[in-house]
């Protein structure tokens, strides 16, 4: 069903590749997990500074009681996601760093006590300092993936006006079907969450950008719009399905033509991107006072029943996938995330974080990397228009400036040009160790 | 404050016993496999893509066999067998190992495609062994040579024995009449109608190398490596369309003869396209193309040499290198940051 003037006209990214998009479980309901024993909590769970513990070992917490908490204006704060007590503060390895982060494990007294939500009166009525400050009381980030804290990016600088706010329900990595879901069986809340965004940003153009995968969002979504009544408000975009459509700079290149600038943000040229996961949040977090404890994982791949699930943030992997049925066939890794930009992690005791959107068990069958033959396929895919291959290259030289004068800092490690590699060259990897040797350099001069 | 330091004083305890034996009841078998990103790969690999190029040259082969007989096949297998024999022995030389990618195959039988078909058998393998040894693993072996392996192995070939490497035959079902040399050859006389010629230049029923002279087969090929995704069609239509269109303007010269014959067609599909030693831009892969289509069309008309492809692609080959470096892409968001000052 088309309804006039909400849908636009379909638009597709310039570069990018097909992927097999494997959503098993595309048709899947979300199920509530069971509530854990036992969560483990991470004390950095964004992009930003780290949290520390407001609680200590033996105390009683409700949940959604907020447990650790940081002085940093870029930091968001954790809560605890089951009631009981705090019964350790072990160790754990942060994915993306490697490093070990301070964590809190809160062992569940099964009765799930709430702290007392607070929800204003008229919520629609509150100042836009008022929505901010309960959004980042939520501890609400960037759901997508990237953990960036929610009322930081909602608060561009005074000098820049932000005239289009799009909310990226693209979710262009195979396997993930989380947003999908979200937007399916929580819509209301989803364009709940994107009126407030736009309340507090006041842009001129809110769109809602989906895939041309997930067909049935796109209705669900157009037919809310109208019985919501933001008719006049928000513009639907399908956009054809490819990888890397969902990236932030991607997107806004996609639908307004518009180039972030290098080393720039999508605010610097007027833009502020959303997922549509982070505008749910922000619903439960206005109008039910629910600070962030939970979130839509999917649980697919080498597991008997592939499910979306509903899980408590700290959840270990484990739960998640033994309410799945287990591992079936053969897989020997584990990836937090989609298969492109996940990372893997050995341990099964580790827990589901604001950032994990998917839980993909699969079969890796490591390749030899060869030299390269100059085919240029890394450079007709690479969204960012850069010459992946001679990060590579320089960086097996060690000549790193080499690479930042290639514009190394552009990528963002879509990992595209490591997928359509036929020389099988860890691309990111070598874009990832140069990166972070430039990071040392210019920190020691 | 109290609240702070209490998980501080817990964590070198916790951190240790993490490193001891590792929490909960993890068993080794639950340790999972750590790989870098992305974690899924492109049905591409280097061997595939050789293999592909490989299957797509059986065409101009047939055709070559069966135009000049069982001969060419033996040509074509001893190039093959002798390249992938050197490659072996050089990799065992120097100490690398060697796989079996397809790429000696490839060059040994692109090498066998350009050479005539009474080519002496032993000459053909020195050809080969020249073709792996120095102008592919000298420099390095696959992604580091700088000539194409089989032109460069043609083009010593040529140096050595000239003769040899420049006598052609007629097809099997040529008239005698025709029998002197190459169509591009001064020599050349053609007494039929000109559509006639054209049309047996473009099924193969001409003297030539192998695996050049038939038009259609090697169309046939090379649009199989197009659908395929192989090759890129810059530098094909833009080799083939500076030809055509330089013999377009001048005077007395035929465009569609000039298309149609010599070694330009196999030339433009499978030895121009080859990806290392080729730009790896579409700027570049443009101006390689043209490069080579006015350097083909100056040795033809004016050089001293019935046949430019050859020489053409080997010295943009040389120029490739500068081409990639003058043609890089403009990155995305730079434009912007230039026009804010």
């Amino acid at each position: 069903m088309a309804i006039m003037g909400i849908r636009l006209k379909k638009k597709g990214a310039p570069h990018g590749v097909n992927l097999p998009e494997s959503k098993f479980t595309a048709e899947s309901p979300i199920e509530p997990l069971p509530l854990p024993e036992k969560v483990i909590l991470p004390l950095h769970q964004n992009l930003g500074a780290p949290c520390e513990a407001v609680v200590t070992r033996g105390a009683k917490v409700l949940t959604g009681q907020k447990i650790g908490d940081s002085e940093k204006y870029v930091s968001a704060p954790i809560h605890a996601s089951v009631s009981g007590e705090i019964s350790g503060t072990p160790m754990v390895i942060n994915p993306p760093t490697g490093r070990l982060i301070k964590a809190l494990t809160v062992t569940s007294d099964g009765e799930d006590k709430w702290v007392e939500l607070e929800v204003a009166k008229n919520p629609k009525a509150l100042s836009v300092k008022k929505l901010l400050e309960k959004i980042r009381e939520a501890g609400i980030v960037g759901l997508g993936g990237a953990t960036f804290p929610t009322h930081v990016k909602l608060v561009p600088p005074k000098d820049k006006k932000i005239d289009t706010v799009i909310l990226n329900g693209c979710e262009c990595e195979p396997y993930i079907t989380a947003d999908h879901r979200v937007m399916l069986e929580y819509g209301e809340k989803v364009l709940s969450g994107l009126s407030i965004i736009k309340k507090v940003l006041s842009p001129d153009d809110v769109y809602i950008a989906i895939e041309d995968n997930k067909e049935d969002a796109i209705d669900h979504l157009e037919e809310l719009v109208v019985a919501m009544g933001f008719k006049d408000e928000f513009k639907i975009i399908p956009l054809e399905s490819k990888y890397p459509t969902g990236a932030e700079k991607t997107l806004i290149g996609t639908i307004l033509g518009r180039e972030v600038p290098i080393g720039g943000l999508p605010l610097d040229i007027g833009v502020i991107v959303q997922n549509v996961g982070t505008a749910k949040a922000i619903h439960d977090a206005i109008f039910e006072g629910k600070p962030l404890i939970e979130r839509v994982v999917t649980v697919t791949g080498a597991v008997k029943n592939p499910k979306n699930l509903l899980v408590r943030l700290g959840t270990p992997l484990r739960s998640l996938i033994e309410y799945c049925g287990g591992i079936e066939g053969k897989a020997n890794e584990i990836i937090l995330g989609g298969p492109m930009m996940g990372i893997s992690h050995y341990d099964l005791g580790f827990p589901v974080t604001k950032g994990t959107s998917c839980v993909l068990v699969k079969e890796t069958i490591p390749v030899k990397e060869q030299e390269c033959i100059n085919c240029g396929r890394c450079l007709s895919v690479c969204p960012m228009h850069l010459m992946p291959t001679m990060f590579a290259k320089y960086a097996k030289a060690g000549r790193y400036d080499a690479c930042k004068e290639a514009y190394i800092d552009s990528c963002f490690e879509c990992g595209t040009c490591a997928y359509a590699c036929p020389a099988h060259i860890p691309i990111v990897q070598y874009t990832k160790v140069a990166k972070s040797e430039l990071i040392k350099r210019a920190a020691n001069k | 404050m109290t609240q702070e330091e209490t998980p501080k004083e817990e964590t070198p305890k916790e951190e240790a016993t993490q490193e001891e034996a590792p929490p909960e009841k993890l068993t080794v078998e639950e340790r999972f496999l750590l790989s870098p990103g992305p974690h899924l790969r492109s049905w591409y690999s280097v061997s595939r893509i050789m293999y592909i190029v490989a299957l797509a040259l059986i065409f101009p082969t047939a055709a070559g066999v069966y135009f000049f007989g069982f001969q060419a096949l033996w040509v074509v297998i001893v190039a093959i067998v002798a390249a992938v024999a050197t490659e072996y022995g050089v990799k065992k030389l120097r100490g690398r190992p060697f796989i079996m990618d397809g790429g000696a195959v490839v060059t040994g039988l692109l090498l066998g495609l350009i050479l005539p078909p009474t080519m002496p058998l032993w000459m053909v393998a020195v050809g080969s062994v020249l073709s792996i040894a120095i102008v592919k693993e000298a420099f390095g072996g696959l992604g580091f040579n700088i000539f194409n392996p089989a032109l460069g192995g043609r083009a010593l070939l040529m140096a050595a024995w000239l003769v040899e490497t420049t006598t052609w035959v007629p097809t099997r079902f040529m008239p005698d009449a025709v029998t002197t040399a190459t169509p591009l050859n001064m020599s050349f006389v053609w007494e039929g109608s000109k559509t006639s010629l054209w049309w047996d230049l473009f099924i193969g029923n001409t003297g030539g190398s192998i695996g050049e002279t038939s038009a259609l087969a090697i169309l046939v090929g090379g649009g199989l490596l197009l659908a395929l995704g192989i090759i890129e069609w810059r530098i094909p239509l833009t080799y083939i369309g500076t030809v055509a269109l330089l013999t377009l303007i001048w005077p007395g010269q035929d465009p569609i003869f000039h298309v149609l014959a010599g070694g330009l067609m196999l030339g433009a599909f499978f030895m121009a396209t080859d990806y290392v030693t080729s730009p790896i831009t579409y700027k570049g892969k443009i101006i390689f193309g043209i490069g080579c289509g006015v350097t083909t069309v100056i040795v033809r008309l004016l050089g001293g040499m019935p046949e430019g492809v050859c020489f053409s692609i080997l010295l943009m080959n040389a120029l490739t290198p500068i081409i990639d470096k003058y043609t890089m892409v403009r990155p995305f968001g730079l434009k912007k940051v230039r026009s804010e000052g």
